[in-house]
């Protein structure tokens, strides 16, 4: 499969008032053309950081990515000059927001907000990227889209404004589409629609997709692959299947039980205890470790290597570790 | 949008009616006004008076009367000086004030404006806090102080510009400067405060991922939202500029209505001081009441929505 | 745990054993908050502390009225003695700043100013508080018609011009000390009583406070804990942004032979006397009169700014 976007040991951080926050550590991970791979987490986990370090919308001061590179197409994002990421933005890669509701300029046209995009990277006249504007607005599903390319955000539903947004990501035909929870803001049964939307597209475009979410269920309806975030690393990641039917890392684990499932009926919901640890002083054994009911004397004391258990799937656990295993298996 | 205006209209006509009948009774209870008991040094004065005012009828028909001539733009004759009529004060004295007012408020919006993004685009940068004090201190500096510092500096040790006066463009530059200093100043605050506050919404952060350039995003996607609370206190700016004039044409020897009302006050030429407030009441209102329409041009979302805070 | 697939295992090298065994229990350790809780007073006051402007604009303010009450004490010469013989004296060790075209000692008659300046500023402050919270108060917690019908007074009455109603009011009741202060509060409270107002309403309706109700709070402890919190911050911050308004607006009307009447001095007073004297070069006696009032005004600007940034509860951290 092609990869599209290799991320290597990528390293955010941020200056504040009360120090150094490192809310990115070292996250890798690839993505390969028509897939989408969610990334999911807790809310202050990374996840958003990551997705705007690639689109280097990262506000800088304060932030700053400290380390690593973003491959896209050969070329390493991290060392672009701004004039550069400017061509890539919303050409090459798009991204979307979480609420429709604040996303769109309330005193511009949304006709003119899809054009602009069009335009700022396409040598065309404005006449046709109108056209393209209007069968992005009719793939999109938007109604009437001649007669509504002249409505302000305000004249739209909250569904329908997040699919103007969508088609505003996708106007020129990006190869990466970045989601950051775009399904949060919305109704459930608006939630099911954008989802599809998704699907349809990514069928009609063959587009890559990075779903930001905290929810499960929205992973569960479209991502072919699942990364899973704690405290600025990817602590696990494998195939739907793997994460879903064999998670390997209590984290995973915990998310999983705190969530209600159709496939498991019956099954009792279990909060995680406990809060993400301070990211101005990172522990230096595995974040996890204070909320863990698995944790042993060496989670605190170093990180845990990664182990590959498939082509996809792997995890940073010292469960993993042979005698993490027999003791357990002991025990028993 | 039509409800909306008509509602605007409505408003500013009370407003102006309160107004016409606040100083009406005002200047009929002012103890000593020739209104009631005293008369006119001056016969022909008198007679003048007597003649506008119907000052032999009832009260209520007075004011009636005098409702009437304010709405034809008639402010009647000045006491103090015989051959005059307010009108023809107004005619003579206004459109320098106007100059003097128009000039200074262009000055003051443009000049606040770009101080304000500048300040927004370079936050917590030096350039911010310094555009930040020069703000603080514009509108701590009263505009007869500037004024004062202004000639004592530039006009009298310096002698680059001259002292007083409104004949050439050279005489205009002091008094529009200390009379533009303190709008400006609020303009600018105003200006940074929504444009920080713009350049953080989520739609700026959408014109950034769709590749826009930073002048683009600015200037299509920021100054224009930025730009309506700014809207909002152009009225009271007016106004504030307006009663500044008095002070700047007093100081500056300037022979416009600004002059002649603090002349009227100071001589309690009551007809003047009547007919200038309301003139200038009308004046301001109808600037609201524009800034009121501009704003709902402005912003899309006032034809649905109730203007907020009110 | 259950493991539905075994994959290989990984004996982690430079790793000991004796690391393998179950940590103890570290559950409050995880849910300890680490931020030491502040009252929200304590942490307005010091986060305005660390503003550096607005605490020189509060030491002036501080040293201002110091001044404003033993200042003309500490002057060998009282504010309206006249000496002719000394008129217009540039500062000296006799006359600190001065003296006037009537021998009078600028030093007495600044400090006098101070007095008017800041008795004006104030009680106009106060006034405006008070009639806008009980006018703004009423109209938010009323809501409803009542309400309506009370904004569009406000929003006829926020059309007048300030200063043209100022001056009027001034020319019919005659110059002085009360009739400045009458028509400065005449207008001066629409402004609180709208911000009270929207306060009132906002709140009104907040979670937190119906979460307090239904937890059976005491209304007087709703109102404390609540409800002043997150309303006197932008009141503070009104009424130090109406003083210095007040003080304007009364040199104003002292600078246009409507204010203080001679032999009393105000700054604005002073300076328009001493404005005539710009040609001849006796600068003190405007300098003085001029620079305290600028002082005076950007002081309460920069606190009142400070104010602002420091009550705001939603940028505590």
């Amino acid at each position: 499969m092609e990869k599209v976007l290799e991320v290597n040991d990528l390293h955010v951080s941020f200056k504040t008032y009360g120090g150094e926050v490192k809310a990115v550590r070292g996250v890798n991970f690839n993505l390969y053309k028509g897939e989408t791979l969610a990334i999911v987490g807790e809310s202050g986990c990374g996840k958003s950081v990551t997705s705007q370090s690639i689109m280097r919308l990262i506000p800088n001061p304060p932030g700053r990515i400290t380390n690593g590179s973003i491959l896209f197409k050969g070329k390493d994002l991290t060392k672009l000059k701004e004039t550069q990421m400017r061509s890539i933005r919303g050409a090459d890669i798009s991204m979307i927001f979480q609420d429709p509701m604040t996303a769109l300029n309330p005193t511009i046209t949304i006709g003119e907000q899809l054009v602009e995009g069009i335009l700022q990277h396409k040598s065309i006249s404005r006449q046709e990227g109108k056209k393209v504007a209007l069968e992005m607005l009719d793939l999109v599903g938007i109604p009437n889209p001649q007669e509504r390319f002249k409505h302000h955000p305000h004249q739209f539903s909250g569904g329908m404004r997040q699919r103007i947004v969508i088609a505003m990501a996708l106007v020129c035909k990006p190869e990466v589409l970045i989601a950051d929870e775009p399904t949060t803001a919305l109704d459930v049964t608006i939630q099911a629609q954008i989802l599809d939307l998704f699907k349809d597209i990514q069928k009609k475009t063959g587009v890559s997709i990075i779903l930001i979410t905290h929810d499960l269920g929205v992973v569960a309806q479209v991502a072919d692959r699942i990364a899973v975030m704690y405290a600025g690393k990817i602590v696990e990641a494998g195939s739907r299947r793997e994460i879903f039917y064999q998670p390997q890392h209590p984290y995973t684990k915990g998310l999983l039980n705190s969530v209600p499932r159709l496939d498991l009926v019956g099954a009792e919901l279990v909060p995680i205890g406990g809060t993400p640890p301070d990211l101005f002083s990172p522990p230096a054994g595995c974040p996890f470790t204070a909320r863990c009911s698995y944790a042993m004397e060496v989670c605190d004391r170093a990180y845990p290597f990664k182990t590959h258990l498939s082509q996809d799937h792997h995890v940073d656990c010292w469960l993993q570790d042979e005698r993490a295993m027999n003791r357990l298996t002991s025990v028993k | 949008m039509t409800t909306y205006i008509v509602k605007r209209l409505f408003a500013m006509l009370i407003t102006l009616w309160l107004i016409i009948t606040l100083t009406f009774f005002l200047m009929h209870a002012v103890p000593g006004s020739p209104f009631n008991e005293e008369r006119a040094t001056n016969e022909t004065v008198q007679k003048n008076l007597e003649k506008f005012y119907h000052l032999d009828k009832p009260l209520y028909v007075q004011y009636g009367l005098y409702l009437k001539s304010v709405v034809t733009f008639d402010f009647g004759p000045s006491i103090k000086k015989s051959s005059q009529t307010v009108n023809e004060m107004l005619g003579r004295g206004f459109p320098i004030s106007f100059e003097l007012g128009m000039i200074t408020l262009i000055v003051a919006v443009l000049s606040g404006i770009t101080l304000g993004v500048i300040a927004a685009l370079r936050h917590n940068g030096i350039i911010d806090y310094l555009a930040m004090t020069i703000a603080v201190l514009g509108i701590s500096i009263p505009n007869f102080v500037m004024a004062t510092l202004l000639i004592q500096v530039i006009a009298v040790n310096w002698q680059i510009l001259p002292v007083a006066t409104w004949v050439s463009p050279k005489h205009m530059i002091l008094p529009t400067l200390a009379l533009a200093t303190g709008p400006m100043a609020i303009i600018a605050r105003l200006t940074r405060a929504s444009m920080l506050e713009v350049l953080t919404q989520d739609y700026i952060r959408t014109a950034k991922a769709k590749g826009l350039s930073p002048v683009k995003i600015v200037f299509k996607h920021a100054l224009r939202n930025a730009l309506l609370p700014v809207v909002t206190v152009l009225g009271s700016l007016a106004a504030s500029i307006l009663t500044g004039t008095f002070v700047i044409e007093k100081i500056f020897a300037i022979p416009g209505m600004g002059k002649y009302f603090v002349e009227s006050i100071n001589q309690r030429d009551y007809p003047v001081i009547m007919g200038t407030t309301v003139f200038y009441s009308t004046i301001l209102i109808m600037m609201l009441f524009l800034v009121d329409i501009a704003y709902g041009i402005l912003d899309p979302r006032i034809k649905l929505h109730k203007k907020e805070g009110s | 745990m259950e493991l539905r697939k075994q994959p290989e295992r990984h004996i982690a090298p430079n790793i000991p054993d004796e690391w393998f065994v179950p940590k103890a229990s570290n559950q409050a350790e995880a849910e300890a908050v680490v931020r030491p809780s502040l009252s929200y007073w304590q942490d307005a006051w010091l986060r305005l502390l660390k503003n550096k402007l607005a605490m020189a604009g509060l030491t002036f303010l501080i040293l201002l009225t110091f001044m404003a009450i033993f200042g003309p004490m500490m002057s060998p010469h009282d504010m309206t003695e006249q000496k002719l013989v000394n008129q217009n004296l540039p500062p000296s060790s006799q006359h600190w700043f001065g003296t006037d075209e009537l021998g009078r000692d600028v030093f007495s008659r600044t400090w006098f100013g101070a007095r008017i300046s800041l008795f004006v500023g104030i009680v106009a402050a106060l006034i405006d508080f008070i009639i806008g919270v009980v006018y703004g108060g009423f109209a938010g917690y009323k809501g409803g018609k009542a309400d309506h019908v009370m904004m569009r007074i406000v929003e006829i009455l926020y059309g007048l011009p300030y200063l043209l109603i100022v001056i009027l009011i001034s020319v019919v009741m005659g110059p002085g000390l009360f009739t400045i202060i009458f028509a400065l509060t005449i207008t001066g409270w629409i402004g609180m009583a709208r911000i009270v107002r929207g306060q009132v309403l906002q709140i009104k309706n907040y979670e937190f406070v119906l979460a307090s109700k239904t937890f059976g709070t005491k209304t007087s402890r709703i109102i404390r804990k609540n409800l002043l919190p997150n309303t006197m911050g932008p009141i503070i911050v009104q009424m130090t942004l109406t003083v210095p308004s007040a003080i304007f607006a009364e040199a104003f009307l002292s600078f246009l032979g409507l204010g203080i009447q001679p032999p009393f001095a105000s700054w604005g007073s002073m300076a328009s006397d001493g404005l005539s004297t710009i040609l001849s070069g006796h600068w003190w006696r405007l300098f003085f009169p001029a620079f305290f009032i600028s002082l005076t005004m950007f002081s309460f600007n920069v606190l009142g700014d400070g104010l602002q940034d420091a009550l705001d509860p939603k940028l505590r951290r």
